[in-house]
């Protein structure tokens, strides 16, 4: 690896040779993979907690409807009461930011960027200018969507999913930059910016992953980090461009006159739409989900991959059944491709078209169980050792399971009838994603993070944010399922005019508080992850967990190029040594 | 006529295909609280049992081999196929499929608009008049031609849906604008109204009662304030209403000359 003739062709050499980087190419327009990692990371992490506060403003609203946010509630509106239009904004963008740019670039563009190249021994991405503009081209993506609130009207309004015709109606502005220069436009924009920062990424991932390797680590030594971003990428570079176009074509449907997903004959506000009409808007819910459930296992395969490392790590034996595990991963994510219809069975499906989707729903649970299955089975005969990151990972497994469980009567059509985009779909989905997937990267922080900065986070502040996160979060999102089998309609500004909804309405409180809760056990975190980088317990060896995967050989943090000494591999991932412990991919054992 | 109690669970149901998606909800409940609580104890178990103490060390051997899960998988895929082929596919295409005949049913058009609900009756004549956008007015918000024969005996409900009990209904849904949901929790029905298009539901009350028709799509800034109201009468208090109504469209002439009870 050492010889890799790549290395040589950007010129990077010259920093061993003392002169260095000056400072904005080190660290602002940077190209080491480590760097962007970072910078992906910190910028995710803003996001997430920026489009968190959305929903805790949102949360206030939910509980005490139509009374004044205290403190606050006057930087947004006269009175203090969260309007309505406000209501719908930061509901789509609490979506949007969450996942498009929050969980997606913390998950892929942080912990796949700083990991993937060190875990198969590369000394950087393949193509490190491709991996800096990805970042930099997401940048803009998400200063697009933070400046679509500056907009006359407002942010998007049309909830993530931007449904057409609404989200064309929605406030269109007059003429071509009017109609440009509105939150829905802006949305589309940021969207296209983001898709691709997303493909640039994804290209990058599986050609470092494939071709980069170093001497002896063949596919089946891969760690499951690998095979679970390796995956990721191809489901970003396969399902991400047909709503690459579609969202040109909404653009254009906004902006152009065209009419892609107008059909002919609207009346809105008791005007005819001008618009030629002929299009259809389910066609863009097929788009849209074609994209959007892959997302949802772009969301979920780096904490499986997360959570499988720090799972072997902390229980000291090898994961149980490796390669049932791998076999798993790629069937789901084969199987994420032919799913997405069953988003919306409430369109008007009839039985073949109904039963072809809640089949392949079916079949994509089995992989899911059965990844949950090796882990659980990871724990038998074990030696745990709780630190924190493991707590996270351990929670994990009964959060994802519920996660996947709801998602049951969701896929069979006939109990989707009364469950569908109810608050019970919200509860199902943010399991997956906020206990699940959010979970596994900040054990992904507590763990990697002695690498990263060659210190240790402190324990008992984790451990202070691990109970009282844990707690919260189930009073966020458990009392959903009740709400949603009390049939109460998501996305509404006030349940209570509802005679069910005002009946399901205490739960709302719970779910507001926990979620208050949430935001203060995050303050934990945030200060460790700040105070830990210069004050942190130092890591006393670059090995200090005793993991066995190759980042673990490099030095805390990694110098430009990562690996000043040649690596090779010697073992599959997760295998003993003749005195019954792990023993690293990296050492030749005597 | 009582009130529906609701609470943090099912809302009552009221219609006649509801049992069967009640029973299909309970039973994949349970089917996944089992496999939760097998795998929570089991989960407990291990954290306790095999947590890091002195003298205890991790087997890594992996010799250890498990024939159950593989048990436990083939069991949760049969199950699996068992909901789908014998329950939720049979259920929804008789719910989604298998219409009744027009001609035993009540078929209403409701067509939902940014953000109330018009449910337009087509008439003792059993059919429905044109509709023309370009008659769309603040009084008129479909755009129903009354100069159309078929239309003059038509009655326009503004956002309540009246219908008798025990008899099948079927909703010709639209939308004007955007994509609206039509709703009736107690019923167990749930449609998306899609401009553009036309999608047929049928539905039968076994009760009678006052209930809400919800949007659940997202709609605008309104869509809260969506709501719309479905009674369901006794066939005499349906057909006093309706002729009540249409006597206030045709005046008392129209009427007198008419059989009045069953309207198609």
């Amino acid at each position: 690896m050492s010889h890799d003739s790549h290395n040589h062709s950007h010129g990077h050499d010259h920093s061993h040779g003392g002169h260095e980087l000056p400072f904005w190419r080190k660290y602002i327009f940077s190209t080491d993979h480590k760097v962007i990692g970072l910078q992906y990371g910190i910028t995710a992490v803003f996001f997430l907690l920026f489009g968190f506060s959305l929903m805790l403003l949102m949360r206030w609203q939910l509980a005490f409807p139509k009374q004044a946010i205290p403190l606050i509630g006057k930087l947004f509106t006269e009175d203090g009461v969260l309007s309505p239009e406000l209501y719908n904004q930061f509901g789509a963008m609490h979506g949007t930011i969450m996942v498009f740019l929050g969980v997606v670039p913390l998950a892929v563009g942080a912990f796949g960027n700083y990991l993937v190249p060190l875990q198969v021994g590369a000394h950087d991405m393949a193509f490190p200018k491709l991996n800096m503009m990805s970042y930099w081209v997401y940048f803009v993506g998400g200063i697009v969507m933070l400046l679509s609130f500056m907009t006359p009207t407002g942010a998007a309004a049309s909830g993530w999913t931007s449904y057409p015709p609404l989200s064309v109606v929605n406030g269109p502005g007059e003429g071509f930059w009017g109609g440009l220069f509105t939150g829905q436009s802006m949305w589309l924009l940021g969207m296209v910016f983001l898709i691709t920062s997303s493909l640039l990424g994804s290209v990058n991932t599986i050609v470092t992953a494939i071709q980069l390797r170093v001497k002896g680590l063949s596919f089946m030594r891969w760690p499951v980090l690998v095979w679970a971003q390796v995956t990721t990428a191809f489901l970003l570079l396969l399902a991400f461009p047909p709503l690459e176009a579609a969202g040109i074509m909404q653009l254009m449907d906004r902006v152009g006159g065209t009419s892609f997903f107008m059909p002919s004959g609207l009346v809105v506000s008791g005007e005819a739409w001008k618009a030629s009409g002929g299009g259809n808007p389910i066609l863009w819910q097929h788009l849209f989900w074609f994209l959007a459930h892959p997302e949802v296992y772009v969301l979920i395969l780096p904490a499986v991959g997360i959570v499988g490392e720090i799972i072997a790590v902390n229980t000291k034996k090898p994961l149980y059944g490796y390669k049932t595990l791998v076999y798993s991963v790629l069937f789901l994510g084969f199987m994420s491709f032919i799913v997405w219809a069953h988003h919306m069975f409430m369109t008007g499906m009839g039985v073949t078209m109904s039963t072809f989707f809640q089949a392949t729903t079916m079949i994509i649970s089995v992989p899911s169980v059965i990844i949950l299955t090796t882990y659980l089975l990871t724990l038998w005969g074990a030696s745990i050792r709780y630190t924190v990151p493991m707590l996270f990972a351990t929670a994990f497994l009964p959060m994802f399971a519920i996660g996947g469980l709801t998602g049951l009567p969701l896929g069979l059509t006939a109990s989707d009838i009364h469950l569908h985009d109810t608050y019970y779909v919200i509860g199902h989905f943010h399991y997956v994603v906020a206990p699940g997937t959010l979970f596994a990267l900040m054990a992904g922080v507590y763990h990697w993070y002695p690498k990263i900065s060659g210190r240790f986070m402190s324990d008992t502040l984790g451990k202070i944010h691990f109970w009282l996160s844990v707690i919260a979060i189930n009073g966020v999102f458990m009392p959903m399922f009740f709400m949603g089998m009390a049939g109460v309609s998501r996305r509404l500004y006030d349940q209570t005019v509802y005679a069910h909804g005002l009946a399901a309405q205490p739960l709302n409180v719970i779910m507001s508080v926990s979620a208050w809760i949430l935001a203060i056990a995050q303050l934990p975190f945030l200060y460790n992850m700040a105070t830990s980088w210069k004050w942190g317990k130092k890591a006393e060896s670059n090995n200090p967990w005793g993991a066995t995967t190759l980042e673990w050989a490099a030095s805390s943090p990694p110098p430009h190029e990562n690996f000043t000494t040649p690596v090779e591999v010697y073992r599959a991932p997760y295998e003993y040594s003749s005195n019954k412990k792990l023993l690293p991919q990296f050492v030749q054992e005597a | 006529m009582e009130q529906p109690k609701y609470g943090f669970w099912l809302p009552p149901n009221i219609s006649t295909h509801g049992a069967e998606i009640d029973n299909l909800i309970s039973a994949v409940h349970w089917f996944m609280a089992v496999l939760f609580i097998g795998w929570g104890l089991y989960l407990v178990y291990c954290l306790f049992k095999f947590r890091e103490r002195p003298g205890h060390e991790a087997d890594v051997t992996g010799n250890a081999h498990f024939i159950l899960p593989k048990y436990i998988e083939i069991g949760i895929i049969v199950i699996e196929a068992c909901l789908l082929i014998f329950f939720s596919a049979p259920i929804w295409a008789r719910v989604k499929q298998d219409f009744p005949k027009e001609s035993e049913a009540l078929v209403v058009k409701v067509t939902a608009e940014q953000f109330a609900w018009t449910i337009h009756y087509p008439g003792r004549d059993g059919k429905f008049g044109q509709l023309k956008n370009e008659l769309i007015d603040g009084t008129n918000p479909t755009g129903l031609d009354r100069n159309d024969p078929n239309g003059v005996d038509d009655i326009i409900s503004p956002n309540f849906l009246n219908i008798p009990v025990n008899k099948k209904i079927i909703v010709q849904l639209s939308a004007k604008d955007v994509i609206h949901n039509f709703f009736l929790p107690v019923m167990r029905v749930k449609q998306d109204a899609i401009p553009g298009m036309t999608i047929p539901l049928w539905f039968e009350a076994t009760q009678t009662g006052k209930f809400e028709i919800a949007c659940a799509q997202l709609c605008g800034v309104g869509h809260t304030q969506m709501r719309g109201f479905f009674n369901v009468m006794t066939q005499e208090e349906y057909d006093a209403w309706y002729n009540e109504e249409e006597k206030s469209l045709l005046g008392d002439a129209a009427t007198a000359t008419e059989p009045t009870g069953e309207n198609k």
